[in-house]
């Protein structure tokens, strides 16, 4: 090494200026975390015109005919179509059928739009329809209606779908975060990460050993069960893009309740952990598409917590947190180690660190 | 995976901190050298656990943070080029040049992607004959040896429209110019393992001896930060300043000879520029004579290329230990993840990223704002040393 008695200014240490506004769509806008909700309420509803508070929720509760109907769309573009645990075509109805399970509906009929991309072999087609097919007969719910376009070899990846469901609420079932007080206790239906982490094991450039399948599955029949308990659940979501940080905080900041989150609780499968760990991601923020987060009042919180376990797909359904005056609209963990940081909302895409 | 669990015990953790309080008797000022060191510190909470008199000052060892603009501005140009497919690591997408980042690139038409190994941009180079493949070749010596392979491949393997990028930095160099700095408050060094693992250990006991200081290797897991703590004020309170490898399931002393015979083939050091701090005498590397073919800002024409680091954020102070990341008046108010000022609030790794998204609720209220202190930070001062670049520079 050189001897110099040269000193770089460590003092004047200067940094860029950011890039603040985006003439463009980026990929951090379907990231389902702050930049998502930034495009919605400055870009999308003002064009739309007047109140559309729903937009902002995976799915909105309407009155029509003297019935309380939950109503939600979502749409499906995940690659590669086919992966470990399922495929496009499992993710489209139970996206959908989860979306109004956590308004407390059991979803009735759905409609099925297929974007097909101009090559895209048939033999594909056919397995995607049949994977939908064997799905909404597993949820329980009827594809009634659909549509179907064609765009040219380039301008899609192979198949998109959007789904729309509507179902019924059942008298007395009022799920909104507002709802959320001190004191409620958080709990979760199962393992963490797991579908993220099994779709990023199959990505073409990110191929590796993790031996775990996505959790895709219908929650309908759980929250049946939890809501057989007492119709006084607080609130659900599906902790899907995200994960399950982006649910807390949208939580937190629609109820105005700070939320606490003992780390250790919450369950991570090794092989997330591990993938989790070797790509720099954080497995509270990497989608679910099996899992539901609840907020229950504490006097129901052990009678809902042992009718999850009694369901398959709630069998290692855990507490791992409570809703305090502390803190309001924010998500804090209490670390392992007994330190605390807090859980931010996820910004855009979730990035790999680069060492 | 192994070494997870194990390493995030807290019996064992709490042992380690009953370890370090018995033997702490006076305040002590430890960087860690690392940004990943960071990260863990921040993540699990370590620093609130340390007594009182141990303070973590987070060192510049964020690959992402010290990338100057210059060459994000060299890249931004390079991936705009129809003919190029721009490959990058992840969290070098968002970080900002002078007017957008590589992920507005993309959103214009721009051929950029995320790989995960640099072996991955140089197959997109033999399945994409017809297109010309760069990789962003940025970090220290972990990152190094691995992007030194893909250039050699492509000369072996006669691939012709692969080139590299390169802004990689080394350590031992930014260790000595925090300690010539005239306001350095660093006692101790805990180096960083993974630098280390490459590199062996040969390069620091000089340091160590002229400096005074102790420099413990550790790594990143809470057990193996909190063992290098305690190592480190052993040494302190004993007035001791040897190198000491607490991470050897990683770090041989030698470290990785393959890896560093391929560093000795591909490239050779050079001075480097630290975004923000100016250049660093022999701090880095670029492609040694015989690649020059490789180099991107070669056969790119992006050579003249200068960006000048408008003066924005404190982060030098920050990197020193003179101020913390939520004592500068920009933090979480004009300066977030959202629309970071500097490269430390972007990278997962920077401090002030690590401060914002995990340690907003224990922070007052910035009644500690501190004001620039007298002269600084300089307008437009890219670097306040400029040393002739020196063809000659002895390799370490």
């Amino acid at each position: 090494m050189s001897d110099t008695t040269a000193r770089p200014d460590l003092l004047s240490w200067t940094c860029p200026a950011p890039v603040r506004d985006r003439p463009r769509v980026v990929m951090g806008h379907g990231g389902g975390g702050a930049m998502s909700a930034e495009l919605i309420e400055q870009v999308v509803l003002p064009g739309l015109g007047g109140p559309v508070q729903a937009a902002l929720t995976d799915s909105a509760v309407v009155e029509l005919g003297g019935a309380r109907l939950a109503f939600s769309t979502d749409s499906f573009v995940v690659r590669p179509l086919f992966f470990p645990g399922g495929s496009i075509g499992d993710l489209a109805v139970n996206g959908t059928v989860n979306d109004l399970a956590m308004s407390g509906a059991r979803a009735a009929f759905l409609s099925c739009g297929l974007i097909l991309e101009e090559g895209v072999e048939l033999d594909t087609v056919s397995r995607v329809a049949e994977a939908l097919g064997a799905a909404a007969r597993a949820a329980g719910v009827r594809v009634v209606t659909g549509d179907t376009k064609v765009v040219e070899a380039g301008h899609g990846d192979g198949v998109y779908i959007n789904t729309s469901g509507i179902g019924l609420v059942p008298a007395g079932v009022d799920l909104r975060p507002e709802r959320v007080t001190p004191g409620d206790v958080v709990v979760v239906s199962g393992a963490i990460g797991v579908h993220g982490v099994a779709i990023m094991s199959e990505r073409e450039n990110l191929r590796f050993e993790v031996g775990i399948e996505s959790d895709c599955a219908a929650l309908g029949g759980l929250v049946d069960a939890m809501l057989s308990v007492t119709s006084d659940l607080r609130v659900l979501r599906d902790p899907t893009r995200g994960g399950l940080a982006a649910s807390l905080n949208e939580i937190a900041a629609a109820s105005g309740c700070g939320v606490v989150v003992q780390e250790r609780a919450v369950p991570v499968p090794p092989p997330v952990a591990g993938a989790c760990a070797m790509l720099g991601l954080d497995p509270m923020y990497v989608a679910n598409e099996g899992k539901l987060v609840a907020f229950v009042p504490r006097e129901h919180a052990d009678a809902v917590l042992a009718a999850m376990k009694a369901h398959p797909l709630g069998s290692e359904a855990a507490i791992i947190g409570e809703a305090v005056t502390d803190h309001p609209g924010m998500v804090v963990a209490r670390t392992g180690l007994g330190g605390t940081r807090v859980v931010d909302m996820p910004m855009g895409e979730q990035l790999p660190r680069i060492c | 995976m192994k070494y997870i669990d194990e390493f995030q015990d807290p019996d064992l953790a709490a042992r380690l901190l009953d370890d370090i309080r018995a033997t702490v008797t006076r305040p002590w000022a430890l960087m860690e050298v690392c940004g990943g060191q960071t990260h863990s510190i921040i993540r699990h909470g370590i620093d609130q656990l340390l007594p009182d008199e141990v303070e973590l000052i987070h060192g510049p060892g964020c690959p992402v943070c010290v990338t100057p603009l210059e060459v994000i501005d060299k890249a931004l140009e390079i991936a705009s080029r129809p003919e190029v497919i721009f490959c990058s690591f992840g969290d070098m997408l968002r970080v900002p040049g002078s007017g957008r980042d590589l992920f507005q690139v993309r959103a214009e038409g721009g051929d950029v992607r995320v790989v995960y190994s640099p072996l991955d941009a140089l197959r997109l180079a033999e399945e994409n004959p017809d297109r010309e493949v760069v990789f962003f070749g940025i970090g220290f010596e972990t990152t190094a040896p691995p992007n030194a392979m893909t250039v050699h491949q492509a000369r072996r393997r006669g691939i012709r429209n692969f080139s590299l990028l390169v802004s990689h930095v080394r350590v031992p160099p930014a260790i000595e110019a925090i300690m010539q700095s005239p306001d350095c408050r660093v006692q101790a060094f805990l180096a960083a393992g993974h630098v280390c693992s490459v590199m062996g250990t040969a390069e620091y006991p000089a340091l160590a001896e002229r400096f005074r200081v102790p420099i413990v290797v550790t790594g990143f897991e809470p057990l193996d930060v909190l063992e290098g703590v305690r190592r480190t004020v052993r040494q302190l309170e004993r007035g001791e300043h040897t190198v000491d490898n607490a991470y050897p399931r990683a770090v041989p002393p030698e470290g990785n000879p393959a890896a560093r015979a391929m560093l000795d083939d591909v490239f050779e050091v050079a001075d480097r520029a630290w975004r923000g701090i100016g250049v660093i005498p022999d701090s880095g590397w670029r492609l040694s004579a015989r690649y020059r073919d490789y180099d991107a800002e070669h056969r790119f024409q992006v050579g003249d290329i200068t960006t000048l680091e408008p003066a924005e954020c404190r982060s030098g102070e920050v990197l020193q230990g003179l101020l913390k990341p939520h004592e500068c008046e920009a933090f979480g108010t004009t300066c977030t993840p959202r629309t970071p000022l500097g490269a430390t609030m972007v990278s997962s790794e920077g401090a002030c990223a690590a401060y914002y998204l995990y340690r907003r609720l224990d922070l007052p209220a910035r009644p500690g704002s501190r004001p620039s202190p007298a002269g600084a930070p300089t307008a437009g001062g890219t670097t306040a040393v400029r040393v002739p670049n020196r063809e000659d520079s002895s390799v370490v």
